[in-house]
């Protein structure tokens, strides 16, 4: 609300009102009314009797869905191939063998929230075994994400509240009275009474929150979306079998995307299995592909992944993000030996998981560390290096890690270095290499001055170490000696 | 039968067999160092091509493995195309490799989190084609493995670099246990060329070719690598023995 106008004051209460007949009631509020003490569910007459100037602004329940199924289809494109609104205000995704794309559980849902709060949004994020549990967990506790290991189920909901069970509102009030406050307390009471007084609502919830019931995700589907299907009349198992229905999967879709020319960046492959639950297997790619064998390969990699269960019934192959690709001509290669793309390389290395793949690029710093930033790498090839006036070690230590030296000051070389307790005596030595403190960065480097040499051991060993400080004066730095590199 | 005979028939032996090993018909198959003492002791005249080369360092060497890399990094400058470099310690310092002709843009690195993914990428990597070369930093390097990796640079004609670098200096004596490697070198550290005035000279290096498939061992003491990746035989040894070169008889 506040995103959509932000000439409304940000320091006022502000809360959402919603109508049925002629109830008014209160669905929505933000931190500010819910510190005065509103709740949601409080009739709106008494909120604007209880605080003064609460800004009131009526519900769009309509609006709501929409923006909510804009924001599933935004999160299909970027993090899993199984998602599907959980209304009135919620997201379901089933993100298993889509997270390596980005970096991991841990970090892809750090990566959501931050994105949902730049853009104005508040969002909270969990992962766990089942729906249930990840939407009572996302919702009931204050944490903004929360990851529960898997068959930790248990533990985690246990103090749960009630209301955390999609349960309809008489059922949890009745839970109440009869003295029902943690899902714990729920699971661990004999079922019989529970259905008798309540009906199999209560049970059937609690079973889908441990996992006991399945629940499927029915996902959404964008309307453009390129995909193709296989149903089988038997269903098949044998990883040789998928391998091949694989195939032809993609050499389908590889024709459907040429009709539109288009390529894609994710690729979705669904497995439905004859227990109706859906395994998906997701593959990114750095650049639009077009290639059969390209991205049947992404995908037989991690054939070994798929779990038939007790057979598959049905493979669906859908292009997620896609984008424009022309044909392109290739120029004939007379005079100049054509150099080999390498994107699918590191399309296949990029899908294993487990690793990061980069290009160093030059910084235009003086300070080592800072020297080098890693880049996509298939960004753009600058052809830029780095200055090379002195020489650069081979291996450069994480953390400079402090030697105890013998020299004379203010700008000798040591005449002897002591790293990790051994001592090597210097028979060469260059130097000093002074570089100074980037102010414009930090303001504590104002002052600071590194003073580098290359020192050579008189068994040949060759160190880069360096002093803190100018050897004259103290506010420059503290004159200790570090060890910063390995030369060969 | 005369000298010249027998050899005509041993070099059309040799022919047969490089024949059937399947590496014949490319017609490229070598790199060569550019130095002929070095290049003489490799069969072809130089590091072969769709093989795996192993380089370990010596002393502390086997730990940082700092010269190791910078040799390697030398030989992967010297080819053409892009070169990968698969790692779980991320210490390499890429301006040390722009000095040694190998430029930033060529090289793709591959940080993985355990050993057994950084194998599984070299394979890959290998089996791609189409590169200059491929480095893997590797603890351990099982016959069975290497034997997969040679495979992998054979279907390809891509060479393939490992560079052995182990957690004690102590583990270092795994570097005896035989793979499947075509070469294996051990470079270690030598005190740097006399300048005439004070200052660290051009580094030097003790390369022990210390197998080859088809060749005999041999020792070189050899500059470290140039702005272009290429090293040269050193003369003035620092032992002052003013032998450049020493071979062994095979054992």
């Amino acid at each position: 609300m506040r995103r959509a106008d932000p000439s409304l004051p940000a320091d006022k209460p502000l809360v959402i009102v919603a109508k049925s007949g002629s109830k008014r009631w209160i669905s929505a509020a933000d931190t500010a009314a819910l510190k005065l003490g509103l709740h949601v569910g409080m009739p709106a007459a008494k909120a604007q009797a209880l605080v003064q100037g609460l800004m009131i602004f009526d519900a769009d329940p309509h609006a709501d869905g929409e923006t909510l199924e804009r924001l599933s289809l935004w999160a299909l494109t970027q993090y899993s191939p199984v998602v599907a609104m959980d209304p009135p205000d919620g997201i379901v995704m089933d993100t298993e063998g889509a997270d390596h794309l980005q970096g991991g559980e841990e970090r892809m849902l750090f990566g959501l929230v931050n994105r949902f709060r730049a853009k104005g949004l508040a969002a909270r994020a969990a992962i766990a075994d089942t729906w249930g549990a990840a939407h009572a967990l996302a919702r009931a506790t204050r944490r903004e994400t929360i990851i529960v290991p898997p068959g930790k189920i248990a533990e985690a909901v246990e103090r749960l509240p009630v209301s955390s069970l999609r349960l309809p509102a008489e059922i949890v009030a009745s839970l109440r009275t009869l003295g029902f406050a943690t899902v714990g307390e729920l699971a661990a009471t004999p079922r019989a009474p529970l259905v008798l007084r309540f009906g199999p609502e209560i049970t059937r919830r609690l079973d889908q929150m441990y996992g006991r019931l399945a629940e499927p995700i029915d996902p959404i589907r964008p309307a453009e979306l390129v995909e193709v299907h296989r149903s089988f009349a038997e269903p098949i198992g044998a990883a040789e079998t998928i391998e091949k229905y694989i195939t032809r999967l993609v050499r389908l879709l590889c024709l459907e995307l040429q009709k539109r020319g288009l390529g894609v960046r994710r690729v979705d492959l669904i497995v439905h299995r004859v227990d109706n639950t859906i395994q998906a297997l997701r593959a990114g790619t750095a650049k639009p592909v077009r290639d059969a064998a390209w991205l049947t390969k992404l995908f037989n990699d991690r054939i070994e992944n798929i779990e038939p269960g007790f057979g598959i019934e049905k493979l669906t192959l859908a292009a997620i993000m896609v984008e424009p690709l022309a044909e392109k001509q290739n120029a004939s290669s007379l005079i100049e030996e054509e150099v080999k793309d390498v994107t699918p390389l590191i399309d296949i290395l990029g899908n294993r998981g487990g690793q990061r793949i980069y290009r160093a690029a030059p910084v235009a710093s003086d300070v080592p560390e800072r020297s080098v930033r890693r880049v996509d790498p298939t960004a753009e090839e600058k052809g830029e290096t780095w200055p090379s006036q002195w020489q650069r070690p081979p291996r450069l230590l994480a953390r400079p890690q402090l030697i105890e030296v013998i020299a004379l000051l203010p700008d000798h070389p040591p005449v002897s270095i002591t790293w990790r307790g051994r001592r090597h005596r210097v028979a060469r030595a260059d130097g000093p290499e002074r570089i100074f403190g980037e102010w414009w960065l930090r303001r504590s480097e104002f002052r600071a001055v590194r003073d580098y040499f290359i020192v050579e051991s008189e068994s040949g060993e060759r160190f880069w170490i360096f002093r803190l400080g100018d050897g004259v004066d103290a506010g420059t730095g503290s004159h200790k000696w570090y060890l910063h590199g390995l030369f060969a | 039968m005369s000298q010249s005979a027998s050899t005509a028939v041993l070099s059309e032996l040799r022919e047969r067999i490089a024949h059937l090993e399947g590496a014949a018909s490319r017609q490229k198959t070598v790199l060569p160092f550019g130095v002929s003492d070095i290049d003489d002791c490799l069969p072809g005249g130089g590091l072969a091509y769709g093989a795996i080369h192993e380089v370990a360092g010596g002393g502390n060497g086997a730990v940082d493995g700092a010269a190791a890399a910078l040799f390697v990094g030398g030989i992967a400058a010297r080819t053409k195309g892009k070169v990968v470099w698969c790692f779980t310690r991320a210490d390499l310092f890429a301006p040390a490799l722009a000095q040694v002709g190998l430029h930033p843009d060529r090289v793709i690195y591959v940080e993985a989190g355990r050993e057994e993914d950084v194998l599984a990428s070299f394979e890959e990597a290998l089996r791609y084609g189409g590169l200059g070369a491929v480095v893997a930093e590797l603890v351990r390097l099982p016959m069975v493995a290497s034997r997969r990796l040679q495979l992998a640079a054979e279907s390809s004609g891509t060479i393939g670099l490992a560079i052995r670098r182990w957690r004690r200096q102590a583990e270092a004596s795994d570097f005896g246990m035989p793979t499947a490697a075509v070469t294996r070198w051990r470079v270690s550290v030598l005190p740097s060329e006399p300048l005439p005035v004070p200052g660290v000279g051009r580094g030097r290096w003790r390369a022990e070719l210390m197998r080859v498939r088809a060749g005999e061992r041999a020792e070189f003491v050899i500059g470290a690598c140039d702005g272009q990746g290429r090293i040269c035989l050193s003369s003035d040894t620092a032992d002052g023995s003013g032998e450049a070169r020493r071979s062994f008889a095979t054992g």
